[in-house]
């Protein structure tokens, strides 16, 4: 199948070939960062996980999101996914993809990255992580190939691929369970000492990637004469709703802990983040667009008039995605490092390289996606009108 | 026996991924723990290295540096210039900074300024070794807090696990930035975790650590476990405070505070 992104047209690899050249860029500076060091980053003693950590935690949560659909479709029956369900599928594949290459672009000895597989560490939370991760993306490559593989042929899947189905879905929440566990069990980082962690990761998951999806999908609709309904559309805005509610409810608990408690190591990172501490404050403006953003989302998102409307609702989508981004791929990580385990406050800001390898990654992340969704429309494109069989 | 490419490129696949597992499991040698450490005829032994800092006996700037110039010389440490890219093994800080949380507006103006030696509290129970995905950082039959740079792949999570900022990680080569390399000991690569490891590689020649011998008596260095080491002995004679105790991490290095008005030997 893969052959159907071969060919395409001029707009199809005009998009290919940028999305190349925005990938050779992100080459280039990592080649010099692989020979000058991560100091060649905004990344310090203090603050010694950034931008590229950040980015992999958010997409984790992208990657986990497609249980959203595939547990509406494959455990409650509900039809209408049927369609789609590929697209969250890929939409991991190429999530997982970018979350593994900004781990191996953060890592000082990239050359050692089997030494996690060859000296095996149950008690290191990273050593599960990069095992769960792994899983997953076999799981989505391997369940999305053959239920479209099928389709395309007009048969139902194999018998064996149902049971890998009811395992991806536990198996997603574990990914962003993990994930959290990596900063929740940390002492003296109290930022993230929070058992509300995982919770709240997996809430601003099932926001910020179903939200993804609906941009994604009003993009295919524009482009591709695969439509993937209005029905299912809404029906993915219904559960972004619900989900940004309990994200910022979350966060809520978080904020008030801290501030009624009065304890001060509990509340200097979110005085940091929010309002700058002992006149530092890089982040403020960030934060406050993120707050901003996520209240405009809500109200586009909870009136039904307004998420009924697709292009409020896809209005409402980038808002929340951009303020999901901004909170868990950027505060979140630096909101952990300041102020340091001296209670100083040493700032952070990625670098011009940082942000083009950043970028870089990205776009190979929108590569594979590129060519999943190709070869995903060409089979839509090929068998409409007819039913799926799984 | 004919075979199509599709099920050529299944065994082919299937034949690959068998030869990987066959290769790691042939080699249980390597896989297997290597001795922890050389056990030298002058290996001074211990279960437990811990320290004792007399801050009442750091008294002038030079009382700091000759300790810390004492560690840094010997062990290669740079000096990168910028706080960014700093690798430090020894280094001192105010009262507040080195114990946040426990200081007051109206404590002595002398405590209040003074500085304390700071380092790896090498503790008992140390959440980087707990979080290292590789076992690059392990801790050792004498209590000491080790790392393997050979096997460190800079992820740094043990600098996030640290509650003491104890770690340092090679920004960039340091290579440059050590004035007079000290031929006798390792310097490190770009891209690794690293920071004091109580001389492990002294110990190994039956001496005491480089800052305790600088130190004129001001650090004292001892099995915790020996009831009749001088550790022990300054820990049942005097009131002493560890870093962040309550986090659990059982950091062995004790800080003797210097009482003004008391007659310092209480």
């Amino acid at each position: 199948m893969l052959e159907k992104a071969l060919v395409g047209t001029k707009k199809y690899w005009t998009w290919v070939f940028f999305l190349f050249a925005v990938i050779g860029v992100g080459a280039v500076a990592y080649m010099q960062q692989f020979n000058y060091g991560l100091g060649l980053t905004g990344l310090s003693r203090d603050v010694s996980w950034g931008l590229y950590i950040g980015q992999f935690t958010f997409l984790v949560g992208v990657a986990a999101s497609a249980v959203m659909l595939v547990i509406p479709y494959y455990l409650h029956d509900f039809k209408k996914f049927g369609k789609i369900v590929i697209l969250g599928e890929f939409l991991a594949v190429s999530a997982v993809t970018m979350c593994i290459l900004f781990i191996f672009v953060d890592m000082g000895q990239p050359m050692r990255i089997m030494n996690v597989m060859l000296h095996p560490t149950p008690n290191s939370v990273m050593f599960w992580d990069s095992a769960v991760l792994g899983g997953y993306l076999m799981l989505n490559i391997i369940i999305g190939w053959a239920t479209l593989h099928a389709d395309k042929k007009g048969v139902s899947p194999a018998p064996w691929v149902k049971p890998l189905i009811y395992l991806s879905i536990p198996w997603a929440v574990s990914i962003h369970t993990v994930t959290a566990f990596l900063y929740a069990g940390l002492p003296g980082r109290h930022f993230w000492l929070s058992a509300v962690m995982a919770a709240r990761f997996l809430a601003s998951a099932f926001a910020g990637g179903p939200a993804l999806l609906i941009i994604l999908a009003l993009i295919v609709r524009k482009f591709t004469k695969f439509d993937p309904g209005r029905e299912p559309i809404q029906a993915i805005g219904k559960i972004v709703t619900y989900a940004m509610i309990a994200n910022v409810f979350l966060l809520l608990l978080e904020v008030f802990t801290a501030v009624y408690s009065n304890i001060p190591g509990h509340m200097h990172p979110f005085k940091y983040l929010y309002l700058g501490l002992e006149g530092h404050g890089k982040l403020v403006p960030l934060m406050w667009t993120s707050s901003i953003l996520a209240i405009v989302s809500l109200i586009l998102l909870i009136f039904p008039a307004l998420r009924k409307n697709e292009n409020t609702l896809a209005l409402a989508c980038i808002a929340l995605f951009i303020s999901l981004w901004i909170d868990k791929g950027f505060g979140l990580v630096i909101g952990g490092f300041v102020p340091n385990p001296f209670e100083r406050v040493m700032e952070y800001w990625p670098t011009l390289p940082e942000t083009l390898i950043t970028i870089g990654v990205w776009a190979i992340g929108f590569l594979v996606l590129t060519v999943l969704y190709k070869v995903a429309v060409s089979v839509r494109e090929e068998t409409e009108g007819v039913e799926l069989e799984h | 026996m004919s075979m199509d490419r599709r099920d050529f490129l299944k065994l082919a696949g299937l034949s690959t991924v068998g030869m990987g597992a066959g290769w790691v499991l042939s080699r249980p040698g390597d896989i297997l723990e290597a001795s922890q450490f050389l056990q030298t005829k002058e290996l001074l032994n211990a279960k437990q290295w811990a320290m004792v800092v007399d801050i009442r006996k750091f008294k002038t700037v030079e009382d700091y540096k000759k300790v810390i110039d004492a560690c840094h010389k010997i062990h290669n440490v740079p000096d990168l210039g910028n706080p960014k890219d700093e690798v430090k093994w020894i280094w001192s800080d105010s009262f507040d900074h080195a114990f946040p949380g426990q200081e007051s507006e109206y404590m002595p103006e002398e405590m209040k300024h003074k500085q304390f030696v700071l380092l790896c509290n090498h503790c008992e129970n140390p959440p980087c070794v707990r979080v290292c995905p590789t076992k690059a950082t392990f801790k050792r039959k004498d209590g000491i807090t080790m790392q393997d740079l050979h096997r460190c792949i800079g992820c740094r999570y043990c600098m996030a696990a640290c509650p003491f900022g104890a770690r340092s990680f090679n920004y960039r080569d340091p290579r440059p930035f050590v004035k007079e390399p000290n031929a006798e000991y390792p310097t490190r690569m770009i891209g690794v975790v690293e920071k004091c490891t109580f001389c492990e590689e002294r110990l190994a020649k039956g001496l005491m650590p480089a800052c305790v011998e600088a130190s004129n008596g001001a650090l004292i260095f001892g099995d915790i476990t020996d009831t009749n080491s001088e550790v022990r002995k300054v820990l049942a004679d005097n009131y002493t405070i560890r870093r962040k105790s309550e986090l659990g991490t059982r950091p062995s290095v004790y800080y003797i505070l210097d009482i003004p008005g008391g007659d310092g030997n209480a």
